[in-house]
C-alpha cells in the first residue's frame, strides 16, 4: 500500500485488510515528515503482519513510484512466503466488497495476473499527445513543476529526431498502475537478470508507473487479464475522479472489489464499506462498465457543454457554440399576412407553440397574448432588444420539448439577430416575399405614406433575403414569391408541415 | 500593434490594482475591532467575509447555512447597525467583528474595509465574500462540504469560482409573508426567474456581465442597461495582492474573472440565492433611498426604491418554484462541469 496523506484513513483500511488475514507492506512517501511517519508506524505496531518498506521520494509521473513499488514488493515476497497474489493499493483505495470475496476470487484464478496492459496502438487513453513518445524521448524536467522546460525539451527532441532505443526489443505496454500480480510473475520481474537494464531504461520514461510492470509482466505472465481490479475513473484531462459520500450507490452498483480515489472525509463511504458485510457472498463479476455512462457524460458536459445554453460558466466565443439554440424551431415570414388566422390554423395542424411576431417593435407577441413565457421571459420589447440573441436562445432553451414557431416580417426589429438566425441550423425559415404588401394594400393610409412605407419595407426585405441566400446561411430556408405561393399554396405548406413532423 | 495595446492595458490594470490596495490600506483606520478571534484560524480553514448593516433578521440563517457548508471563520464589518447586529455577532464563537460608522459608498460598498481584512487574515485561504442576503450553494452542496469543492478546484488549478445571483421572491406582495429570524428563508422566498438572463463579456476586465432576473423584469423594463449585475465571483483562493474591483462582480488580476469556458464546454459554477425580498425589504427600501449609499448614481434608482416601497408582487405565471440544486443545475443556471 502506497501512502502519502490521510494516514488515519490508510490505517483504517489497513486494519480492514488485516482483519481478513492479509499481510500488508507499506510504503510512505519520503516527503512525509518523520513525526507523522513514526506516529503511523507506531499506531500499526499491534498488527503482526505489517511491514514498512524503504522510503523513496514519490513525485507524480516519476520513477520514485516504481522504485517504491519494487521495494515494497520485495519485502512482501520475502517476508510472507505464503502470499500468492500481491495487490498494489494506495492509501485512498477502499475495498467495496468483503475481502473474503476477493480472496475467493483470486483462489479460483491462481495463475492469473490482473494488470491493465495494452500497447499504445491499442488504446486512445493518453491525454496530451505523448503516447509512443513517452518511451522514446527523455524527460529530465518535471511536468508539474517545470512545464515550460518539459514542453521545450520535448519539442527540441522532436525537432532533432531524437529517439531512445528500447532495450531487448520489449514491447511497451501501458495501463492503470493499480494491479494484482501473482508471486511468480512479480518475482520474475524483480529477479530478472536484466533488471538493472530495464530499470535504467524505465527510469527515464514518462510516467513509468503506468508502464513498467505493465510491460514486463507481458514477458513472464502465464495468463494476463488486461484489466485492473481497482475501479478508478478519469476525467477529460486524465486526472482521477474522487468519490464522495453521494457515490455510495454508484460504487455498490459497480461490483468492483476496490475503488479509488476516495475523499478522506467521505465518512459515509468508509463507514458503509468497512463494516463487515458478512453473509452476502455474491459471486458477481466486477462490472465497472455499469457506471461508465455517468463519467462519459461528465466529459461531454465539460468539453462540449449543453448546446444552446448560455450561462455563467458557459459563454462560448462565436463559432464554438455548437449552435445558437438547443432545439429546432420554425420561422414564418409573410404567412400571417397572406392567410387569415394562419397562427391558430398552424397551432391546430401541428404540436408547435405558435407565437405572433416575437420581434414586433412595441411588444413581444407571445402565443395567446401571454405577458411572460416559461422562465419568466418578459414580453417587454426593450428587454428583448437589449440582447435579442440571448432572448431567442433563452426562449428556445426554456421551452425544451415543445417546438416553437414565430412570425417575422420587415416591420419587426430583427436587424441585430438576422445573421444569427440565418446561421442557426436549428432554424427552419419559410418566406413568402412581398406578402407585407397585403397589409399595406388593405390599409386606409394616404397614397404617399403607403409608397414611402412600401419602399422602406422592400429595402429591408431585400437586405434580409441577401442574408438568407448568403453562403453562410445554415438554416433550412425556403423562399417563394407571393405569386408563386398563391398559385399553389397547399403543396409548400404541406411540405413545411411534414418537415415539422406532425400532421 | 494589438499586443502593444494589450500590454498597456495590463499595465494600467496593474496600477489600478495597486491603487485599490492602497485605498484599502488608507481605510484601515476606519475599522474598530469589536472582537478579534482570528487567532483561531488554521492554515487550511475557509473564511467568509461580509459587511453588514442591520441584518439581524438574516444573520442567523446566513451563519447556520455557511457553517454547515464548512466555513470555519467569519470576518464581519458592522456598518453602524442599530438593531443589535453587533451584539449578536460578537457572541458568535467563530466570528471576528469590526465596526465602523464611515460611509458604505465611500468604502466602495464595504469592499475597501474587507480588502484590508483580507490582506491581514485571508492570504492563502479560500475566501468567500458575501453579503448577508446571499446564500451560497454549489453542485452537490447537500452532500459535499465546501472543503471538497475547494480541494477539487485546487486540483484543477482554479483559484476562483463563479456564481449567479438568483433573486428569490415570494408569491404575492412581499410584505404579506411572515419570516422569523433563523427560519429557512426559502420556505417563503421559493420562486425565481429561471430563464431571462443576458450576458456579455466585459472587454477590459474580461468578466461576464450578467443581468436579468426578477429585478430586470419588474423594475428595469424601460432601461435594461441599468438592471443590477447578477454575476459574481464570491469564492477565491485569496492572495494579499488580489482585489475586488466592483462589489464581487470582478477582480484584479483579471485572470481570476475567467470562471467561464469559451470553447463550448461547461465549467463548474454555483449560485447565490438572494434573500433580498424578505418582508423587511419594504421598510429597508425607504431607508436606503434616503441614505443613497447603494448605487454609484443613487438618484437614478429612486424609481426602483419607490416600486419596492409599494409592496409589489414579484410573482408571475412564468416563475419557477425552487426545489433543489439539481433543479438549478438541470435548468442551466449553474453547472457541475465535470465534478461528478
Amino acid at each position: 500500500m502506497l501512502v502519502h496523506t490521510a494516514f488515519d484513513r490508510a490505517e483504517q483500511v489497513a486494519r480492514h485488510w488485516a482483519a481478513a488475514g492479509c499481510p500488508i507492506v507499506f510504503h510512505a512517501d519520503k516527503a512525509v515528515p518523520a513525526k507523522t511517519y513514526n506516529a503511523f508506524v507506531k499506531k500499526l505496531s499491534d498488527l503482526p503482519d505489517v511491514r514498512f518498506a524503504q522510503r523513496h521520494r514519490c513525485e507524480w509521473g516519476t520513477w520514485g513510484l516504481v522504485a517504491a513499488t519494487q521495494s515494497a514488493s520485495e519485502v512482501m515476497l520475502q517476508e510472507f512466503p505464503d502470499v500468492r497474489h500481491v495487490y498494489l493499493a494506495s492509501g485512498s483505495c477502499l475495498p467495496l466488497r468483503p475481502v473474503q470475496e476477493l480472496i475467493d476470487y483470486l483462489v479460483d484464478r491462481p495463475h492469473t495476473d490482473f494488470i491493465e496492459s495494452a500497447t499504445t496502438a491499442d488504446v486512445p487513453w493518453t491525454i496530451g499527445g505523448l503516447d509512443q513518445e513517452r518511451f522514446t524521448l527523455r524527460f529530465p524536467f518535471s511536468w508539474r513543476k517545470n512545464r515550460f522546460l518539459f514542453d521545450r525539451y520535448v519539442a527540441f527532441q522532436r525537432s532533432v529526431g531524437f529517439r531512445r532505443k528500447i532495450p531487448n526489443g520489449i514491447v511497451p505496454h501501458m495501463g492503470s498502475q493499480w494491479w494484482c500480480l501473482t508471486r511468480q510473475t512479480l518475482s520474475a520481474i524483480l529477479e530478472d537478470p536484466e533488471r538493472r537494464h530495464y530499470d535504467r531504461y524505465f527510469s527515464k520514461v514518462w510516467i513509468p508507473d503506468e508502464s513498467y510492470f505493465q510491460t514486463l509482466s507481458r514477458l513472464y505472465s502465464r495468463q494476463i487479464e488486461s484489466r485492473s481490479l481497482t475501479l478508478s475513473k478519469f476525467d477529460y484531462q486524465g486526472k482521477p475522479h474522487i468519490f464522495y459520500d453521494d457515490h455510495l450507490q454508484l460504487l455498490r452498483r459497480s461490483d468492483c472489489f476496490v475503488a479509488r480515489k476516495i475523499w478522506p472525509y467521505a465518512e459515509r463511504l468508509y463507514r458503509a464499506f468497512l463494516t463487515d458485510q458478512a453473509g452476502a457472498m455474491s459471486r458477481t463479476e466486477p462490472n465497472p462498465g455499469k457506471i461508465d455512462r455517468i463519467f462519459a457524460k461528465a466529459v461531454e458536459r465539460r468539453t462540449r457543454g449543453r448546446p444552446g445554453l448560455f450561462m455563467q460558466s458557459r459563454f462560448p466565443v462565436e463559432g464554438r457554440e455548437n449552435g445558437l439554440t438547443c432545439a429546432q424551431y420554425s420561422i414564418f415570414e409573410g404567412f400571417s399576412e397572406l392567410f387569415e388566422n394562419f397562427e391558430s390554423w398552424l397551432a391546430k395542424m401541428t404540436d408547435m407553440r405558435v407565437h405572433g411576431h416575437l420581434f414586433a417593435p412595441d411588444a413581444v407577441e407571445f402565443s395567446e397574448g401571454q405577458q411572460v413565457m416559461n422562465g419568466a421571459l418578459s414580453n417587454n420589447a426593450k428587454l428583448r432588444d437589449y440582447n435579442p440573441k440571448a432572448f431567442l436562445a433563452s426562449l428556445i432553451w426554456n421551452t425544451r420539448g415543445e417546438r416553437q414557431c414565430f412570425q417575422l416580417g420587415p416591420r419587426d426589429t430583427f436587424k441585430k439577430i438576422e445573421w444569427d438566425i440565418a446561421k442557426d441550423p436549428n432554424a427552419q425559415i419559410s418566406v413568402i416575399t412581398g406578402a407585407w404588401a397585403v397589409t399595406l394594400f388593405k390599409s386606409n393610409a394616404n397614397f404617399s405614406d403607403i409608397r414611402r412605407e412600401a419602399a422602406r419595407l422592400q429595402q429591408i426585405e431585400s437586405k434580409h433575403l441577401e442574408v438568407l441566400r448568403s453562403q453562410w446561411a445554415k438554416a433550412r430556408i425556403r423562399i417563394w414569391t407571393m405569386a408563386e405561393f398563391v398559385e399553389a399554396p397547399m403543396e409548400p405548406l404541406q411540405r413545411i408541415i411534414d418537415e415539422i413532423g406532425k400532421q | 500593434m494589438s499586443w502593444l495595446a494589450e500590454a498597456a492595458m495590463v499595465y494600467r490594470l496593474r496600477w489600478k490594482r495597486r491603487r485599490l490596495l492602497f485605498r484599502a490600506f488608507r481605510k484601515r483606520r476606519q475599522l474598530k475591532p469589536v472582537i478579534n478571534r482570528t487567532h483561531q484560524i488554521n492554515p487550511d480553514d475557509i473564511i467568509a467575509a461580509s459587511t453588514v448593516r442591520n441584518e439581524l433578521v438574516r444573520l442567523p440563517h446566513f451563519l447556520e447555512h455557511h457553517r454547515d457548508l464548512g466555513v470555519n471563520h467569519f470576518l464581519f464589518v458592522d456598518n453602524a447597525s442599530d438593531d443589535g447586529t453587533q451584539e449578536y455577532l460578537s457572541k458568535q464563537p467563530d466570528v471576528s467583528l469590526w465596526s465602523t460608522n464611515s460611509s458604505y459608498k465611500q468604502s466602495r460598498f464595504g469592499v475597501d474595509w474587507l480588502t484590508w481584512l483580507q490582506i491581514k487574515y485571508a492570504g492563502g485561504h479560500w475566501c468567500l465574500m458575501l453579503d448577508a442576503d446571499e446564500i451560497f450553494i454549489y453542485p452537490h452542496h447537500d452532500t459535499r462540504p465546501l472543503k471538497a469543492l475547494v480541494e477539487w478546484l485546487d486540483r484543477n488549478d482554479r483559484q476562483s469560482f463563479g456564481a449567479l445571483m438568483l433573486d428569490m421572491y415570494p408569491k404575492g406582495p412581499v410584505k404579506s409573508h411572515i419570516y422569523a429570524p433563523g427560519d429557512d428563508p426559502f420556505k417563503v422566498l421559493c420562486w425565481f426567474d429561471g430563464g431571462n438572463y443576458v450576458m456579455q463579456k466585459q472587454p477590459k476586465l474580461e468578466n461576464l456581465w450578467i443581468q436579468g432576473g426578477v429585478r430586470a423584469r419588474k423594475f428595469f423594463g424601460d432601461n435594461p442597461r441599468r438592471a443590477p449585475t447578477m454575476g459574481k465571483t464570491p469564492l477565491v483562493k485569496w492572495n494579499k495582492r488580489f482585489v475586488y474591483v466592483s462589489s464581487t462582480h470582478s477582480l484584479l488580476p483579471r485572470w481570476l474573472n475567467h470562471v467561464y469556458e469559451e470553447d463550448g464546454g461547461e465549467g463548474a459554477s454555483g449560485i447565490l440565492l438572494h434573500t433580498k425580498f424578505l418582508p423587511v425589504i419594504v421598510e429597508k427600501s425607504s431607508e436606503e433611498k434616503e441614505r443613497q449609499e447603494h448605487f454609484a448614481n443613487s438618484a437614478l434608482y429612486d424609481g426602483y426604491y419607490d416600486a419596492l416601497k409599494d409592496n409589489p408582487d414579484l410573482w408571475c405565471e412564468g416563475s419557477t418554484q425552487y426545489i433543489s440544486w439539481r433543479q438549478l443545475e438541470a435548468m442551466g443556471l449553474m453547472s457541475r462541469g465535470n465534478w461528478v
